[in-house]
């Protein structure tokens, strides 16, 4: 098959991709999207004859739009736009995972100080800030106090581009020190691992330790809930641990005394649509670019189809 | 074997180097961005934007 990666940014992921690819015999065409010019109707000539691209940018914005002039141009496209839209902004990521059932953390969003204040005064302290679109963990606030609420608040409204003045607050959850970061690809799970940490963030990026995490039933069940939600794809879903043990509940149950999520064991936190896996296929016994690229193949095998029967 | 085009100091490139992919200078420490792959030719990286991730 012949596949365009769009990128910016070669990453070990991409790497591992492009070699997966190579070796097994496919032509591989590398888009860099910074140097393209995107028309209304006619696609870029590197596009001619591509089976299926994989969108691997590492800027949100150029992933949004790229991934939507594919779909303009008919050239199937992984993630879909749609799937990109939702994952990219965290109130669009929340709303979808809420509006399918999937347990999520409760989530206010406000577009005032004063308002957000209101929701960082009803959740409790501490609870969290996080900027609508962002990632790595990069300007996460856990919020253990009213002044420090409104130093962040004031900071954010003053000196923030203006997606920062939407107050997206969130409830701090209490996990046991790791989260859960499943890869798969059409809520099938690839691999999954635990990100541990002292630190209350515990993203790979931020240094956590990982290690192969086996899933449970309940667990596969919320990842394929999750990607269904978001539209499907190859996607990275984040889960923390709550309830089961009796020990990890999030900081408004702990206050109410209420039982926690109807005795769920997780709650899913995001859902990321160019996920990295580089720390995963160290920390799993799956070659993941493999399983990907199987996947892969078979979303190329079925575009194909359809356009045949079409 | 190019060179870094913050400080000069000679840059090795792994094998299997890719076009788009980011170099630290061993000597300096810049982040290089690998434009062309034969011959070589690097420019320092882009600064990390607010929108990158996953």
């Amino acid at each position: 098959m012949k596949v365009g990666i769009l990128y910016s940014r070669i990453r070990k992921d991409e790497k591992l991709l492009l070699a997966e690819l190579r070796e097994r015999g496919h032509d591989v065409v590398k888009i860099d999207v910074r140097d393209l010019q995107f028309g209304l109707t006619e696609a870029p000539e590197v596009f001619a004859d591509i089976d299926i691209v994989v969108d691997r940018c590492l800027a949100t914005s150029r992933s949004l739009y790229a991934t939507k002039f594919c779909e303009a141009y008919g050239v199937p496209v992984v993630n879909s736009a749609e799937t990109a839209q939702i994952c990219a902004d965290k109130v669009q990521n929340s709303l979808a995972l809420a509006g399918a059932g999937v347990p999520t953390p409760a989530t206010d969003v406000a577009f005032t100080k004063e308002a957000a204040m209101e929701s960082i005064e009803k959740f409790g302290y501490p609870c969290v800030l996080k900027p609508v679109v962002g990632s790595w963990g990069r300007l996460m606030a856990k919020i253990d106090s009213k002044s420090a609420a409104e130093a962040i608040l004031e900071h954010k409204a003053t000196l923030g581009h203006y997606e920062h003045k939407v107050f997206y607050v969130q409830e701090f959850v209490d996990k046991p020190g790791r989260d859960v970061r499943v890869l798969a690809t059409d809520g099938e799970p690839v691999a999954a691992m635990v990100r541990s940490s002292d630190h209350w963030l515990t993203n790979a990026a931020k240094g956590a330790e990982t290690d192969q995490f086996e899933l449970d039933d309940e667990a596969k069940a919320l990842v394929q809930q999750a990607s269904d939600a978001v539209g499907g794809g190859l996607l990275g879903v984040d889960l923390m641990e709550v309830g089961g043990d009796g020990e990890a509940h999030s900081a408004s149950e702990q206050s109410s005394g209420e039982t926690p999520r109807d005795s769920a064991n997780y709650t899913v936190h995001e859902v990321n649509h160019t996920v990295e896996f580089k720390a995963l296929n160290q920390a799993a016994d799956v070659d993941v670019p493999a399983t990907v690229v199987d996947w892969l193949e078979a979303k190329a095998a079925a575009e194909t189809k359809q356009e045949v029967v079409a | 074997m190019t060179e870094c085009v913050e400080c000069g100091a000679d840059v090795t490139l792994h094998d299997n180097a890719e076009v788009g992919e980011i170099l630290d200078c061993t000597t300096c420490g810049a982040e290089l961005e690998l434009v062309e792959r034969t011959p070589p030719v690097l420019q320092r990286a882009p600064e990390l934007e607010e929108d990158w991730g996953e």
